[in-house]
């Protein structure tokens, strides 16, 4: 699988890289719940969980531009968020001149901080981990080896048909056709059938071969169970989320 | 006032509230260890490249997000699409591990409304396009056309009822500050604008696989047509003068 050169993976010999895939994944999940039950007036706490994951980017060596970069994919959703200060109803409240609902302008900030901490968090995850480690931490996690197939499947079947689309595009360029945006978009439409097929067609193949030198379904596994120490390690940036929130909700 | 709220099918995290998010979680993780149950007998060495493939093929195609409106985007859901190749229960895993893994490495839809995006798209969506497609099924026996119509009618039903159920979690978790009805509204009046593109990415799909591995179809199973015997005269070889 080539997954070392991978769009979100960033290569590198930190503490949270060397991190089993395992450990992270139940980080990142106990984290972004935290940071959801946090209620939305809190604004200090969600501060300090931009801090902390900015602690974690610097132990990683990830530097912000690279997860800025990939962080325009929650774009669709602040754009609602901007939107809702003027579509929400209730008690309405002046802000530079404009008048804004202050239930839709609160509900526009909770989407806004809870999605965009959501997303900054996977990225830190897909960042320092790549997609076979990942598979390999579902499967220590104890996730079905149905699952897993399927998952180290599709992984390894996306290169495939990026690949295939490629060849198609290749054929078709080399028969006259001229590609430009949209009209590339009408030839690829349909040509999409033709695709599947080949790409399964390949894939196939791929599986076979896959099968034939010795796979059965599990991604081979070469480390030892993550210790209580690497939990506990692992666990840090939960326990201060934890923290931050305890503090959020209690202290005056 | 008027009030209307447009919301991206695919949720992000606080969207929703917390208990709401933890109900869903259960209810997905319930319907995928049904469907896993179910999926055992599905998934042998022909059927593993499939369920592999329309994964990532689904996969691909919800990564094409595109804005209908100012605020919203929608995306292919392709529960029908994989409930037809590949049956329901292998169909709603690989809708399932397409949303999980877009969840943990693409950091698309929030990790806490993974819960109630599977149950949305993998259990609802597929179990809708499924049944459509058992339903319709002496039609999509009859020919590539009958069969072109169910996938399309299919991916239709399971689009607009599955952004249905996202309007069942809004009702429940959402923020209150908006009315229902409007943003319902907007929802179904999208979904029925993307099931239009959904059913004839899933027509074109399923009808090439149908028409060149008829076999792989799982909707058709046991419907293929006997095999046909022909007679043609025999070629006798000619003497050879040389």
């Amino acid at each position: 699988m080539s997954s070392g050169h991978h769009l979100l993976y960033r290569p590198g010999d930190s503490v949270v890289h060397r991190l089993p895939a395992q450990v992270k994944i139940v980080c990142a999940l106990l984290g972004v719940l935290c940071v959801v039950a946090t209620p939305r007036t809190e604004f200090l706490a969600f501060a300090g969980y931009l801090v902390l994951l900015a602690v974690i980017w610097a132990i990683a060596a990830v530097p912000f531009g690279h997860i800025a970069r990939r962080a325009v994919i929650e774009v669709p959703f602040v754009v609602i968020a901007l939107v809702m200060p003027f579509l929400g109803g209730g008690d309405r409240i002046t802000v530079l001149g404009m008048s804004l609902s202050e239930q839709g302008t609160l509900a526009g900030w909770n989407i806004l901080a809870k999605g965009t901490l959501g997303v900054l968090v996977s990225l830190t995850l897909a960042a320092t981990t790549t997609p076979g480690e990942l598979v390999v931490g579902l499967q220590r996690l104890r996730a079905p080896a149905v699952i897993t197939t399927i998952a180290t499947l599709m992984l390894r079947y996306l290169e495939v048909i990026a690949a295939e689309a490629r060849r198609m595009r290749t054929a078709r360029v080399s028969r006259g056709h001229d590609p430009r945006f949209l009209w590339q978009v009408g030839a690829t439409a349909r040509g999409i059938g033709t695709l599947f097929v080949r790409s399964y067609e390949r894939g196939e193949r791929v599986h076979l071969a896959m099968v034939s030198r010795g796979w059965t379904g599990r991604m081979p596994d070469y480390g030892a169970p993550a210790t209580l120490r690497t939990w506990l390690t692992g666990l840090t940036p939960v326990l201060v989320t934890g923290a931050v929130l305890a503090a959020a909700v209690w202290l005056p | 006032m008027v009030v209307s709220a447009s919301t991206a099918m695919h949720m992000s995290d606080g969207l929703i509230n917390a208990p709401v998010s933890v109900i869903f979680a259960g209810v997905a993780v319930a319907g995928l260890a049904a469907a896993l149950v179910g999926a055992r007998r599905d998934l042998d060495d022909r059927t593993a490249p499939m369920a592999g493939l329309v994964a990532a093929f689904v996969f691909a195609t919800q990564m094409l997000n595109f804005p209908i409106l100012p605020g919203v985007s929608g995306h292919l859901l392709g529960g029908a699409l994989a409930a037809i190749l590949v049956g329901p229960w292998v169909g709603a895993l690989c809708v399932g591990i397409v949303l999980a893994v877009q969840a943990l490495v693409f950091a698309d839809g929030g990790l806490t409304a993974l819960g109630a995006n599977v149950t949305n798209m993998a259990l609802i969506g597929v179990a809708a396009g499924f049944g459509t497609a058992m339903l319709l099924r002496p039609l999509a026996a009859r020919g590539r056309t009958g069969l072109m119509i169910v996938c399309f009618v299919a991916a239709f039903v399971n689009t607009v009822v599955a952004s249905a159920g996202f309007i069942l979690q809004f009702a429940l978790g959402g923020d209150a500050a908006f009315s229902l009805g409007a943003v319902a509204g907007s929802v179904l009046g999208l979904h029925c604008l993307i099931g239009i593109g959904e059913g004839v990415i899933t027509a074109l799909t399923v009808g090439a696989v149908a028409a060149a591995r008829p076999d792989l179809v799982h909707l058709l199973r046991g419907r293929s047509a006997p095999l046909e015997l022909r007679d043609a005269p025999v070629a006798t070889p000619k003497e050879s003068t040389a």
